[in-house]
């Protein structure tokens, strides 16, 4: 199984140890990631809140690049970040659906001696793990089972929404599939797609760190002893900001906050400076 | 000041010549579909907002100020910004409106006719956003917030020094970044969608 990966921003700075673990993880199952050559930002939420035209150009120089050095044929382009994936889905989509947003971009693209066909597939990590590798091969690849751990699922949004490539947009169950095949308990909750804010936190960070307070109470109450995640802005703002969040709201709301490769890989048994724990603020004492 | 009822003002009472009867297509055109003139005010989009609870109008009310032509209250208003595009009001939708892009589609009618909220700190950062990858091809989040704070209040970035140094001791601020190849290809590329 060979794929192209597109890192975006995040993967490479707070968001590190998302990268590591899961070309780890990946290497050990023996999925293979090439990245992108030379590629560029996503353009988020705020892009196209200035120029959506300037955001879909953007996005798709990327999806062009896939094309460029993925070969003939469908491309499987890998992309673990929330807002990287839904950017590149939804510019995808939108470009197959609008012949005049397609022309212009197009004609961007056109001006710097680049082409985009339309053979690129946008694919999220959960979504290869599960339809292309398959959860039966994954438990056979267990070594230690995660026992007695009760683990919360955060998908947050985007990857899941607006357009459902796999799973489901209002009760996504594939993380929880997941911890469940690593032998620990899932937990259920009424979370797990309830935006964090994003950057929230910082603008207006009366709100931004109040919905976290209430994702981070709520694990709590229902007793979880580590939150997965699968977003560098979510696992950002659910760990980074817990020791604000105690003090602002007087209570502790202290719990590990990794993203879903790190907590597969220590079932796998790997290294755990290989899946970057040695990055998190809270460390997960059970793992 | 507006005329008052006891205390309470009474504002967004306009004449049907004050309001702007073309808002809601150029709204329609810019956020991909016709679908706001179907909005049977359920309140769907609403109820499932987690921001809702914070904004001067809820997404329902914005819905029904676009089609009215409430244009100037809509685009000046604080509300559009504390969208924070997670888009469970346009899954949530029985009409099908893409609500998410509705909010994107003012922000940007907002910001092209410099009328959105200045002093807020929501469009100085997508602004500052937008500034650093136009620059550099990526985002980096230290040349970001520094982009930001400068627009912003730079006092308040002190409130976060703890976790900028949590964030450097455990190696996840990427200092110097890998640059892109072809940055200026790209710089090439965005002048020319911009004009």
């Amino acid at each position: 199984m060979k794929y192209l990966y597109y890192p975006g921003c995040s993967l490479k700075s707070s968001g590190k140890s998302y990268e590591e673990s899961m070309l780890a993880v990946f290497k050990h199952l023996g999925i293979e990631l090439q990245e992108l050559n030379d590629w560029n930002c996503c353009g988020a939420t705020n892009y196209m809140a200035i120029n959506e035209q300037s955001a879909m150009s953007v996005t798709s120089r990327n999806l062009a690049l896939a094309e460029e050095q993925g070969g003939s044929g469908e491309i499987n382009l890998v992309a673990p970040c929330n807002a990287c994936y839904m950017g590149l889905l939804k510019t995808k989509t939108y470009l197959e659906n609008e012949q005049g947003l397609r022309d212009s971009v197009l004609q961007k693209l056109d001006s710097i001696g680049m082409k985009y066909e339309g053979r690129v597939k946008v694919r999220h990590p959960l979504d290869i793990l599960v339809n292309d590798f398959g959860l039966d091969k994954l438990k056979m690849a267990v070594k230690k089972p995660l026992k007695d751990l009760n683990v919360v699922s955060y998908y947050g949004c985007q990857v899941v929404r607006p357009i459902t490539a796999f799973d489901d947009a209002s009760d996504p169950v594939y993380m929880d599939q997941i911890a469940m095949t690593l032998g620990a308990t899932a937990v259920d909750w009424g979370m797990k797609v309830r935006c964090c804010g994003g950057s929230m936190t910082s603008t207006v960070s009366d709100v931004g760190l109040r919905l976290n307070y209430l994702l981070l109470k709520e694990a709590k109450r229902k007793k979880a002893d580590i939150i997965i995640t699968a977003c560098p802005l979510c696992q950002f703002n659910l760990e980074c900001f817990q020791d604000k969040i105690s003090r602002k709201y007087g209570e502790s709301v202290n719990i590990p906050v990794v993203f879903f490769p790190q907590l597969i890989g220590m079932a796998l048994g790997l290294d755990k400076k290989e899946l970057g724990l040695q990055r998190m603020f809270v460390q997960p004492q059970y793992l | 000041m507006s005329s008052t009822i006891s205390n309470m003002p009474v504002l967004n009472i306009k004449r049907e010549a004050e309001l702007d009867k073309n808002f809601a297509k150029t709204i329609a055109k810019l956020a991909h579909g016709e679908q706001i003139y179907g909005c049977i005010q359920c309140g769907n989009c609403s109820s499932t907002c987690p921001l809702s609870p914070y904004m001067d109008y809820t997404p329902r009310k914005i819905i029904a100020m676009v089609k009215a032509g409430f244009r100037e209250e809509v685009l000046t208003n604080k509300t559009i910004w504390l969208c924070a595009s997670c888009y469970s009001c346009t899954v949530e939708c029985p009409k099908g409106i893409k609500i998410t892009d509705v909010m994107y589609a003012l922000k940007r009618e907002a910001i092209q006719n410099k009328i959105y909220p200045k002093r807020f700190t929501i469009p100085a950062m997508s602004k500052a956003f937008y500034d650093t990858v136009k620059s550099t091809g990526r985002s980096n989040e230290v040349a970001l917030l520094m982009r930001y704070y400068m627009r912003t209040n730079i006092f308040s970035a002190l409130s976060y020094v703890g976790v900028g140094l949590k964030l450097l001791k455990t190696g996840r601020l990427a200092i110097i970044e890998k640059q892109m190849k072809r940055k200026q290809d790209f710089k090439k590329m965005l002048k020319d969608s911009e004009n």
